[in-house]
């Protein structure tokens, strides 16, 4: 009976998980070309820009918020990034500030569900609208290009570490803090309280505001830390870059197993979700389903995932 | 309707919380079913109903054995469950709330407004309730609230109401008013089951009473052949010996004073000093605004003026919050466990984390997972919590369950005042009995207690000194040698006592 229910557990908890391990193996199986280490390794580093937008959103949702500012974040810093660079200031300060500049970006998010008391859906409506039009504005609608040739702006979206490219690196640093945040200290216990009673948490002596706050601009950060990416990558910016990735990350979240009304979740899960949505995307694309075809099957795919996790 | 329930054995996973229990309800009688907190009370009847599957065991009503499958199933044979925490639409009428799932339509599934509204009033009528039915569900008191629902069950043709836990927050008026309608519903033909961890009602209301222990069924007995010491010991198994563990200790300084506290519409002028080592008690109706008075203490909500001072020195009201409370060494237990005591579905080693991070952890930030799950096996331990474990969620805790680890969440912060309010509401006897054992524990240690309670036999017996508390003023002071039931009565309705 107890080994019973304690592998029954063991399912439930790494759902997602299993899901991904008998997606991989169903895509190899079909695809050669999938199972190549190089196609693997580029799966992974095309997911790490979802990934670091998804980490900063689920510490949001366990608070039982949301941000959909995410993408526009992204495009309104990386702008900020490409205009820095091109004008001349040294990347590593132009990369800092274009970090900051999330931060503060998440925080005004933070601001308006704080102390303007507006539900997190709306407050990020209105800033995920107003920074993609002062994206527009700021860039007059075209494209920043010709950034110069900065070896670290280079590296961070281009350059390897060990064979493995520096984005991956990236995202599992992240994945390792954040998993120890929330796993292992007080602010993490602090997330998963205010999303599960925000009530009891204030009684309990807790600054919901703080945390809030907190939340808001890791996702800022995440989301500029993305773009940087991005950037690197592209050798460009432009106002349009990142719009529709929060739905990106919602969708990973919510395959990951986190419930969108907060307190449940975790970052594994988040990781586990990029991931599967990465392996399909890059999956289908090889063996040639056509994209139209695709969108149906990732939505099949979301809904299993959350249907079949009871923590909903 | 008759209901028999013959061996019926209940496991949640590998936790077994029935061994063979029974039950028998006659036609038109109301029954009480006690037991402790955690004896498997809720759960029998949810079993009744069909919100959980027995694992064993054998249903008969009317002689037919029946195994409903859903609440629905059993509210369409006429057996409806009133729940221990209401679960109503808050944002929705009164009149939406009675039709909910079941609305009287028009053509094309429109809603007869019309129709419903009238049977509406109709039903309210019958039971002599003046409510409006257009009135939003979340502005009556919580008294209204629970009649409603009982509101609810005349829509069905209900022969059997299950009544769980149903005056635990009313007022003694919604108490008479709910008393008033059992007994008319039972003329009626309707019959109870009736539990509650209040012996009084149970001699006022009940005909029979059923006790259950440890998931086990320990007998029935007709009221008039029953009193109350007879039905604990059949409860808790052994005779109860003193409740209040109350001891004469030493009043020390003064560790917290209020003076003048006053938050316009709520309350006013408010001024009252506890000492290290001393129970202060707070009584009064219910909705006299002692709840607002410790949030404001406890810096919940802003005060409009006045002063709270802690060991000496005066707390900027400015910026005060409960954070800042409970570094200073308030500790507030509130009201309402599920609403703001509990993280519900968060386990137990989680709830009582939240407000210990001095004791999880190494540095203040990082969590020691030893730590961790030692406290929370100590609470358990020293509380004797009813559970699996350190991660029995805290829903799936019984009601009085649920309270301890809500009192353990703030036990082991060393508070210099821990107040308390309603600490031991839908707790049973003997849990009660640990309560006030822990309170007298906390006191001797030096810390100060204030503890909000409509339940009189409950200040009486563990106050030192007993402010009284009237539509938001105080309304008198009494020492604990001259204090009565019927002196603090009088004060909380407004009255005078001459000395
Ligand atoms: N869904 C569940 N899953 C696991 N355990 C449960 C569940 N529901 C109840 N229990 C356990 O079953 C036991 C009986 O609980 P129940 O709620 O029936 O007690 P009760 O007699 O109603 O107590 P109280 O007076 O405190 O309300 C408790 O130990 C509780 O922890
Ligand atoms: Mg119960």
């Amino acid at each position: 009976m107890n080994k019973l229910k304690n592998k029954s557990n063991v399912i439930q908890e790494y759902g997602s998980q299993i899901a991904l391990v008998f997606l991989l193996l169903l895509l190899s199986i079909i695809s050669p070309e999938f199972r190549t280490i190089q196609n693997i390794l580029s799966l992974l580093r095309q997911s790490s820009v979802n990934g670091l937008i998804a980490f900063g959103m689920t510490v949001v949702i366990l608070t039982g918020g949301i941000d959909l500012s995410v993408g526009s974040s992204l495009a309104l810093t990386a702008l900020l990034g490409a205009g820095m660079l091109k004008g001349g200031v040294p990347a590593p300060l132009a990369i800092l500030i274009v970090l900051i500049a999330g931060i503060v970006l998440g925080f005004l998010n933070g601001v308006m569900v704080v102390n303007g008391k507006i539900q997190p859906f709306i407050a990020t409506l209105v800033s995920m609208t107003a920074f993609r039009g002062i994206a527009m504005i700021f860039s007059d609608g075209r494209p920043i290009s010709r950034l110069g040739d900065s070896k670290l702006l280079l590296f961070l979206g281009q350059g390897q570490f060990l064979g493995i490219p520096v984005p991956i690196w990236i995202m599992i640093i992240l994945f390792l803090i954040f998993r120890f945040f929330l796993q292992n200290t007080v602010i993490g216990r602090d997330t998963y309280a205010t999303g599960s009673n925000y009530k009891a948490a204030a009684l309990a002596g807790i600054s919901i505001a703080k945390v809030k706050y907190l939340v808001y601009a890791v996702s800022g950060f995440t989301a500029a830390f993305a773009g940087l990416i991005l950037v690197s990558r592209l050798g460009s910016a432009q106002p349009t870059l990142g719009s529709g990735y929060e739905l990106d990350a919602i969708a990973a979240v919510a395959v990951g197993g986190t419930s969108m009304n907060g307190g449940r979740g975790k970052i594994l899960g988040t990781l586990t979700g990029v991931i599967i949505i990465a392996s399909l995307n890059n999956g289908m694309n090889i063996i040639g389903i056509s994209s139209y075809y695709q969108q149906v099957v990732k939505a099949i795919v979301i809904l299993l995932a959350v249907l079949s996790d009871s923590n909903r | 309707m008759h209901i028999e329930m013959t061996n019926i054995s209940k496991l949640f996973g590998t936790n077994q919380v029935l061994f063979d229990a029974n039950f028998e309800l006659q036609d038109g009688e109301i029954h009480a079913l006690m037991g402790e907190n955690g004896a498997g009370k809720s759960t029998l009847m949810k079993i009744l109903t069909g919100v959980h599957q027995k694992n064993s065991g054998k249903i008969l009503i009317d002689g037919k054995e029946v195994t409903y499958k859903h609440p629905i199933e059993a509210e369409k044979n006429g057996i409806v469950f009133v729940y221990q925490e209401l679960s109503s639409a808050l944002d929705m009428s009164v009149e939406e709330n009675l039709f909910l799932g079941r609305e009287i339509t028009k053509k094309f599934s429109v809603v007869d407004k019309k129709a419903m509204c009238a049977t509406t009033n109709e039903v309210l009528n019958r039971l002599g309730l003046e409510i409006n039915p257009n009135e939003t569900l979340g502005n009556l008191s919580i008294g209204q609230q629970q009649l409603v629902e009982i509101a609810k069950a005349l829509l069905v043709n209900t022969k059997v109401i299950i009544l769980d836990e149903p005056t635990s927050a009313l007022t003694d008026k919604e108490v008479d008013k709910l008393f008033s309608v059992v007994r008319l519903l039972k003329s009626q033909g309707v019959s109870f089951i009736y539990i509650s961890h209040r012996m009084e009602e149970i001699f006022e209301l009940c005909d029979r009473v059923s006790v259950l222990r440890d998931g086990r069924y320990i007998g029935t007995k007709k009221i008039s052949d029953t009193n109350k010491d007879d039905l604990i010991k059949m409860m808790i198994g052994r005779d109860l010996g003193n409740m209040f563990q109350k001891e004469i200790i030493p009043i020390g300084k003064p560790v917290l004073e209020v003076k003048n506290l006053t938050k316009h519409g709520l309350f006013k002028n408010i001024s009252f000093t506890v000492h290290s080592g001393e129970v202060l008690g707070f009584a009064g109706l219910m909705g006299a605004g002692r709840t607002e008075i410790m949030k404001t203490v406890f810096g919940s909500f802003k005060a409009d003026n006045g002063e709270i001072i802690l060991d000496g020195k005066r707390i900027n009201t400015k910026h005060y919050c409960p954070g800042d409370a409970k570094n200073a060494g308030i500790g507030y237990i509130p009201e309402d466990r599920k609403e703001e005591g509990l993280m519900i579905e968060k386990s137990i080693k989680g709830n009582i984390g939240i407000t210990n991070y001095d004791l999880i952890t190494s540095n203040g930030f990082i969590i020691d997972k030893n730590k961790e799950n030692d406290l929370s096996k100590k609470a358990i331990k020293e509380l004797s919590i009813k559970c699996t474990g350190i991660n029995h969620l805290a829903d799936n805790l019984s009601g009085g369950n649920q309270q301890k680890v809500v009192f353990a969440k703030w036990l082991y912060t060393n508070p210099k005042v821990l107040i308390l309010d309603e600490p031991t509401r839908g707790v049973d006897v003997g849990a009660k009995q640990e309560i006030y054992s822990l309170i007298t524990k906390l006191v001797k240690n030096g810390a100060a207690v204030i503890m909000v309670s409509s339940d009189l036999p409950e200040v009486l017996g563990m106050s030192d000194r007993i402010m009284v508390i009237h539509e938001g003023t105080i309304g008198g002071v009494i020492n604990k040698d001259v204090a009565t039931q019927k002196n603090i009565m009088t004060l909380a309705t407004g009255g005078t006592i001459n000395e």
